[in-house]
Order: C-alpha cells, then structure tokens, then sequence
C-alpha cells in the first residue's frame, strides 16, 4: 500500500490526540492546581486520593453517583421490559394496524427534547413529580421508548414466524410467547439497546436540569455541571469529577465493548 | 449495483420466506391477546409525550409565565417575535448553524478516514477502533470539561503546547474569543462522535466487494481514482445516515454548550437548544414553546435539505 507511511502518521496523531487528554485528567485527578499547572503531563507525585476524598463528599458527588445509580438502572430496566412488549406486539400485529401503531410510537424519534420539555414540566409539577427520583424515571422512561421500540422492533421483524408458530401450535398464549421464545432470542438485541439506553440516560444533563432542584437528588451529570460554579477552576476537582461520572462507563466498555458499539451504532442509524 | 442487490438478498431470505407461507392464515391466527402488549408503552407515551407535544402548540400562542393563574391569547405574536426582531434568537440560530456546518464536514470527512484506514479487521486495528470510540460514551459533560482544560488560555494544554515548542504567536484565547468560539466547541465535538460514526463507515466499507476495487486497478486507476469511483458512491448510504446523525446531534449539543459556556451560556455559544432552555428559565413558557415549535421546523427543514444534498452529491459521483 502507498500510503502505508502516511497511514501510520495518522492514526498515531489521532490516538494522542484521543489519549494524551484523557490521560492528563486521569493523572491530574491526584495532583494539586499547582502540579496540574507546572507539569500537566508529568505523573502525579501522589495516588493519595485526596481529590476524590473531597469530591464525594463535600461536592455531593455521593449522593450524585447513589442517585444516578437508582435512577439509570430503574428507568433503563422499566424501559426495556415496556419497550419489549411494545415491539413483540407491534412485530407481530399484522396489517396496517400494526404498523400505524408502530409509526406512531417511533414518530417521537423527530421530536427534539426542548419541544415537549415545557408542557412536561407543567405536567410534572402538576402530579408532584418534580424534584422526585420517580419523575426522573419517568420522563427518561418516555424520553427512549420511541427509539428503543425502533431499535427491538427492528430485531424482532426479523425473526422467522416458524419460531412463534411452534409456541403456538404447543398451545403456548402470546405471554408464553414473548417470555419464553421471543426474549430469548432477542437477548443479543436487548443487551445492545440496554447498554444504549444506558449510556444515554446515565449522561442525561436536560431532564435533571429541568426538573431537579434539590441537592439531594442531583444526578452526576448535573452535579458535575454545578462543579462549574463552586470551583471555577480548580480544574483537579473537575478532573475527580469527570472520572467518578465516567468509571463506570469506561469500566463497562472494557468488557462489553461489543455491546456498546452495537447498542449506540443502532441508535445512530435511527436518524 | 448487482453486487449491492445480491448482499442484500443473501441478508433477509430468512425474513422473506416464512411472511410468504403465512399471508393467508395470517389474520385467522393472531391471538387477540397481542393487541395487550403495546398498551403501556402507548398510555405512557400519549400521557407524558404526545400529549405534552401538542400542548406546546397550545402555549406557543399565549405570553403564559409558568405559574399565573391566567394568561392572554397572543395570537402569533410570538412567532412574529421570533422570525422578525429576536436578536437573541437569530443569534442563537446563526451560532446553530456555523456549529452544524462544521460539526457536519469535518466529522464526516475525519470519521470515513478513521474508517478508510481501519477497515482492515487486523488486530491492531480493532484496538484503535476501540480506543476512538471512547470518548462517545463519556458524558458531554465530562467531554466539556476535558476541553475547558485544554483550551484554558493562561493553564490551558494547547496553549501551554503551543509555548512549548515555541510557536508562542498561535497562543489563543480560543473560547474567550467570541468571534471563533462556537469552532473551538464544534472542534471538541467532533474529538468526541469521530470515532462512533466512524463504526457505521466501516460497516458500510467492508460491504464494498474487493472485487470492484481489483478490476478497478486492473483498469489502472490510482489509490484517489479508487475511492473516488468505488467507495464513495458505494458507501453512500453511510454517508446519509452519518450525515443525518451528525445533524441531529448539532442541534441536541445542549450539554456541551452549557459546560464551556456556562449556564446560561454566553451569547457567543448560545445555540437554539440552550436558547429554548434560557427563555424558559426566564419565566416565558409561551415564548419558549413557540421557540421550540420553530426549533422543530428547522431541524425538519434542514433534515430535508440535507437529504437531497446528499443523494445530489452522490448522483453526481
């Protein structure tokens, strides 16, 4: 190949680039301002984790990471079970009634978030769901629906009918159905979209923003962007926060990096 | 174009096959029970979705401030705001559209390299590709911040970079220069999404036949020659939804504005998302519906565009 040089000059330019900020706010999450300042890319001098020590608990980056916790797994598990059902049904209904049903649900992909937020929080404030962990649940919940039943419909059309039929012709119900031979032949689907579902809600800033006023409830990406205020920059504090919201995403990667690729690659494509 | 057809039928006869056996028990066999499984997904999505959706119409002609008992009827006042004498709107929307257009070609065009240079499933290869998807599954937030760090000006990485090697004269202010800032912002978002769109590329490259590329060197064509005629126009469908992507994705950079920005952000990276958000925080929910609804129109409008610029440039290839 010509360009066999040239290649390499490239994508070794591009992985520093990736690699040398990343790695600065690693090492500087364990120095002082002052060492982040004087040698930016040298190794700290310490892996005393003072940062985190003071970021967890005077920052409410705790009470952040519980309540990022409760509120990702809850809305991400309810999402995926309401979700499935949605596009079992939906795959299966033959017809345009199916289909209608089906445009409708993912007809909220094309509806950017700023165009319902306001009579959502009109709604919310209304049902006492404002600066409530429920409230967060359910609005991340109807924020990815349309897309997740894009996404697990997509799978599901694509399973041969024979499987279902077989289910029937045993005297097996719709419900027998789905639990027994759709879910378990969709896990591969499921676990893509729950990793994207994650991804997405874990980093969500608008919904916490909107309806969360009281630190106790906060969200990481929430109490990360209020760092902006409180410690201008102390950009080691920013550093610590960074990498408590983003560990155990990267974590996750490492080991299920198949998963993510395929989980945000289908959310992508839904465009 | 046969070989395109041909990878499609060997992907969905699994599809095909039995929809034909079925067509005519089809409606004797569904179970009515079906029809129960999409029915929490739909009240959930009519009560707090399409119903607040609508709604936002419904505020969009009022000056309602959020918590008043009662509000007047304005007409299209608000839209007539919007469209004639908003600065702050128009500001936002030109801000909006210099971000999408860089944001636009430089990711694609980064994003199908990365995927041109790594199409190859070599070990090595698949690490790099791991290593550029990162930064998409960080929090905007995160990312913000990692780049108000480099692009600090007294402490900031490239700055102190730039002093290093001696090119003091490029030292900049970067965001605290307003007529440049909305780029230095668009430059941090393609660092983060580069790697994920470069995935759909490699998927739509190894599609490509290596036949097409050896009859085209038969017939002499140079490396350029190659992509030109080959890969560009076959990866055309990538492209599209690389494009499409990337556009809705500029619209919806909402976190990254508000973390190098601020909260609000400065009038130099206001956008339209953070311009809606602004508005509502100010206590002006009618105005800020009817800000939205035209926020909606824009992006369907420039989805549209786009669509057909797409496939025009591809024609033409």
């Amino acid at each position: 190949m010509v360009g066999s040089l040239g290649r390499r000059v490239v994508l070794g330019v591009y992985a520093l680039l990736i690699i040398i900020p990343l790695l600065v706010v690693l090492t500087g999450s364990f120095k002082t301002t002052e060492q982040l300042f004087d040698a930016p890319f040298g190794p700290p001098s310490t892996l005393a984790p003072t940062n985190y020590g003071s970021v967890l608990t005077d920052a409410s980056m705790g009470t952040a990471f519980v309540n990022s916790t409760v509120v990702t797994v809850t809305a991400v598990a309810l999402t995926l079970v309401i979700g499935s059902l949605a596009a079992y049904g939906l795959s299966r209904i033959p017809g345009w009634k199916g289909f209608a049903l089906y445009g409708f649900l993912v007809l909220g992909m094309a509806v950017p978030a700023q165009s319902n937020m306001i009579p959502q929080y009109v709604l919310w404030q209304r049902l006492g769901l404002l600066d409530s962990r429920l409230g967060l649940v359910l609005v991340e919940i109807v924020a990815t629906l349309p897309v997740a039943v894009f996404i697990l419909t997509g799978f599901m059309r694509t399973l041969p009918r024979e499987l279902f039929e077989a289910g029937s012709i045993d005297g097996a119900g719709p419900w027998r159905t789905y639990r027994s031979i759709a879910l378990p032949v969709s896990l591969p689907s499921l676990a893509a979209t729950a990793i994207f579902l994650f991804v997405i809600q874990w980093n969500d800033l608008l919904y916490p923003l909107l309806f969360i006023h009281d630190p106790a409830k906060v969200t990481l990406p929430l109490a990360l962007l209020n760092f902006q205020g409180e410690f201008l920059t102390n950009y080691p504090l920013l550093f610590t926060g960074v990498i408590v919201a983003s560990a155990p995403l990267v974590v996750a990667y490492v080991f299920l990096q198949r998963y993510f690729v395929a989980g945000l690659t289908a959310g992508s494509v839904k465009g | 174009m046969t070989a395109t057809t041909e990878t499609r039928a060997g992907v969905t006869p699994a599809a095909d096959r039995p929809r034909r056996g079925r067509r005519r028990g089809a409606h004797g066999r569904v179970h009515p029970g079906l029809w129960f499984f999409p029915v929490p997904a739909l009240l959930l999505y009519l009560v707090f979705f399409a119903g607040p959706t609508l709604q936002a119409f419904q505020y969009s002609v009022t000056d309602w401030d959020g918590f008043s008992a009662d509000f007047a009827n304005v007409g299209t006042s608000n839209f007539g705001s919007i469209v004639s004498n908003d600065d702050l709107f128009r500001g936002a929307l030109t801000n909006n559209l210099k971000f999408l257009f860089v944001v636009v070609i430089a990711q694609t065009a980064l994003s199908l390299l990365l995927a041109v240079l790594l199409q190859r499933n070599s070990r090595s290869s698949t690490a790099l590709r791991a290593l550029f998807f990162l930064p998409a599954i960080l929090s905007s937030v995160s990312v913000a911040f990692v780049w108000k760090f480099m692009y600090d000006p007294n402490f900031g990485l490239i700055n102190q970079v730039l002093g290093g090697i001696g090119l003091d004269g490029l030292r900049s202010a970067f965001l605290g220069n307003a007529d440049q800032a909305i780029f230095w912002v668009a430059l941090a978002q393609v660092w983060a999404h580069a790697g994920q769109l470069m995935v759909i590329f490699i998927a739509g490259l190894q599609q490509i036949p290596a036949e097409l590329y050896e009859s085209a060197s038969l017939d002499g064509a140079s490396q350029w020659q190659r992509f030109r005629f080959v890969t560009w126009p076959l990866i055309a469908p990538a492209t599209a939804i690389v494009v499409a992507y990337t556009t809705i994705q500029s619209f919806k950079a909402f976190d990254l504005i508000l973390g190098l920005g601020g909260n609000p952000p400065k009038g130099s990276l206001d956008i339209l998302s953070t311009r809606i958000y602004t508005t509502f925080t100010n206590s002006k929910f009618g105005y800020a519906a009817a800000e939205s609804i035209v926020f909606m129109l824009i992006i369907a409008v420039v989805s549209l565009l786009q669509r057909r610029a797409v496939r025009l440039t591809q024609h033409g290839a």
